[in-house]
């Protein structure tokens, strides 16, 4: 199992047939966006059409893993119990993406050191056999970009 | 002959009071008490009333209560899509849209929250300091677009509303410089206002700098004090024809103008959605409707002579001040410190009442009651000679507003 940051009592992800997908790549800690397999467009979270041509065909395209906060909140209230406070919520600017961004964690670091535009990379978190999270630290291995 | 522009001629509420406070009166009780005082208040009965509107989420379905009231018919029952709050001022046009095209004659607009009574938003229905399921964490079935798309959001912890537009506020402070005294004074002000509202929750609370300042953080940069009240109560407004209204009691406010809805791709706005575009990310979302709601009605920002304005987090009515065009973008900050919000001396007094975040969170639908006040002359922070009032609903969600107006 891998290093862990949040309890096990945090809220599982929920999935529908089109997310579904997703969350089994992240179970093999492979960081996919879909692409539209007409115009590459990319999208996250995933949907059933392209919002640019409309198209109903998509792929699977892996990411580096590596990215840069956007924006982010250090939360000071718990979700679940046995939670570490506070804990930081980020919109990771992911590279390689076509320009997408995710919602996710930065672990690892001191609440207050964190600060838009620090560059980090992917930690997966192995919730259970089946389930791992995306979350992020700063980034120890260089950019791609 | 064709139809004119439709007239709010009725506003009520129940009392308001914190989040749990009311456990002996049920939320759909409060729902019938707060439409009974608005019906009464427009000089009409229940026996007038053909139409019922309301908005996202609201458990107090139009059948049944057009049934216990004994509604002669329902013509006309509505409930906008939007979430939360957003849908607040959409669910006025909607009645507005009914009465001008015949749909219904007259059309009470109502929402009733008990929070205490049900769950508390903000928590998903969870109990943080419950113990954990033996089950090993895996995914499960998501039964609706909102959960799936929550299922992006949920397991990092995302699930308060106060961290979700902590998000926007955030990086409008990086980029502008926006400081926390700037929405410090916003809260304040709100609470000045209040002070004179007997209605209010938190007519009896003054507030400084200092404890705004002291007060515990949420969700970086909202302290509790950026935050809403969490509220039980009701409110209500009545909506009929210009040829209604002109033979009522009170004086009949116009509803000049309302739109609704949000710009491309912008779902369920920054609480689900990291991939709002780059020049919109740091605002309410708000501007392209607003163009809309400035056109249709003829007028700019410059005609407001009173502003009620959405506010559930102090960051959302400071980006929802530029989407308006109250000021540029990113000078919401100064604009908020110059004191362009207060009552007194203000240029621009807004929220009259309190707001949510100081007389009562009823998803904001006070905020239209307030508005019709104000134009009234009855308003316990009266603006003296005011003819038009914004009102707004939402921000960071996809919102609606409207354009009230007194000749």
């Amino acid at each position: 199992m891998s290093e862990r940051f949040f309890p096990d009592s945090m809220p599982p992800p929920l999935a529908d047939s089109i997310s579904l997908a997703w969350w089994r790549a992240a179970a093999e800690h492979r960081l996919v966006v879909q692409r539209c397999t007409e115009c590459e467009h990319t999208r996250h979270p995933p949907a059933p059409v392209c919002p640019e041509c409309r198209s109903s065909e998509s792929e699977w395209m892996e990411v580096p893993g590596l990215g840069e906060v956007y924006t982010y909140t250090a939360v000071h209230r718990p979700i679940a119990a046995g939670q570490t406070l506070p804990f930081v919520v980020a919109v990771v600017a992911l590279e390689g993406s076509g320009g997408l961004r995710m919602i996710s964690n930065v672990v690892g670091v001191d609440p207050d050191e964190v600060e838009i535009g620090m560059p980090l990379e992917v930690v997966w978190e192995d919730m259970s056999e089946e389930l791992a999270i995306p979350r992020f630290r700063p980034r120890r291995r260089p950019g791609t970009t | 002959m064709g139809r004119t522009k439709a007239h709010v001629v009725g506003v009520g509420e129940t009392k308001y009071a914190r989040w749990g406070r009311i456990g002996d009166v049920s939320e759909h009780a409060l729902a019938c008490q707060a439409i009974l005082r608005a019906v009464e208040d427009a000089g009409l009965t229940m026996d007038d009333v053909d139409g019922l509107a309301s908005f996202a989420e609201d458990r107090n379905e139009a059948v049944f209560i057009a049934a216990e009231l004994g509604l002669p018919a329902l013509r006309f029952a509505n409930m906008v899509w939007m979430p939360g709050g957003g849908g607040g001022c959409a669910a006025v046009g909607n009645a507005a849209m009914a009465v001008e095209t015949g749909q219904a004659e007259v059309v009470v607009v109502y929402r009733s929250l008990c929070q205490g009574q049900f769950f508390r938003f903000g928590n998903a229905g969870r109990d943080a300091a419950a113990p954990p399921d033996p089950a090993p964490p895996t995914v499960q079935q998501a039964n609706s677009l909102m959960l799936a798309s929550l299922g992006f959001t949920m397991p990092y912890g995302l699930l308060m509303a106060a961290a979700a537009y902590a998000l926007p506020t955030r990086r409008h402070m990086h980029l502008y410089g926006t400081t926390s005294e700037q929405l410090g004074t916003l809260a304040l002000t709100f609470r000045e206002h209040a002070s004179r509202n007997p209605r209010a929750v938190m007519g009896g609370r003054p507030m400084t700098m200092d404890d705004y300042l002291a007060s515990p953080m949420i969700a970086d940069p909202h302290r509790l004090f950026d935050c809403c009240l969490e509220s039980d109560g009701a409110c209500a407004v009545v909506v009929t024809t210009a040829e209604r209204a002109r033979d009522l009691g009170k004086p009949p406010v116009e509803i000049l103008a309302s739109e609704q809805g949000a710009p491309k791709g912008y779902a369920f706005g920054p609480f689900s959605n990291a991939n709002i575009p780059d020049d919109l990310y740091a605002t309410g979302g708000c501007e392209e409707m607003a163009g809309r709601l400035w056109g249709k009605a003829g007028l700019g920002p410059g005609d407001v002579d009173v502003a009620q304005i959405y506010d559930h987090f102090t960051g959302c009515v400071l980006m929802q001040l530029e989407d308006f065009g109250f000021c540029k973008r990113g000078e919401g900050g100064p604009f908020i410190e110059s004191g362009a919000l207060a009552w007194k001396g203000g240029s621009l007094p807004t929220n009259t009442h309190g707001g949510s975040l100081s007389e009562a969170y009823i998803h904001g639908l006070n905020h239209v009651v307030e508005g019709v006040r104000s134009l009234r002359g009855e308003s316990t922070s009266p603006v003296e000679g005011a003819e038009v009032c914004l009102v707004t609903s939402g921000a960071c969600v996809a919102s609606s507003a409207i354009l009230l107006g007194r000749r």
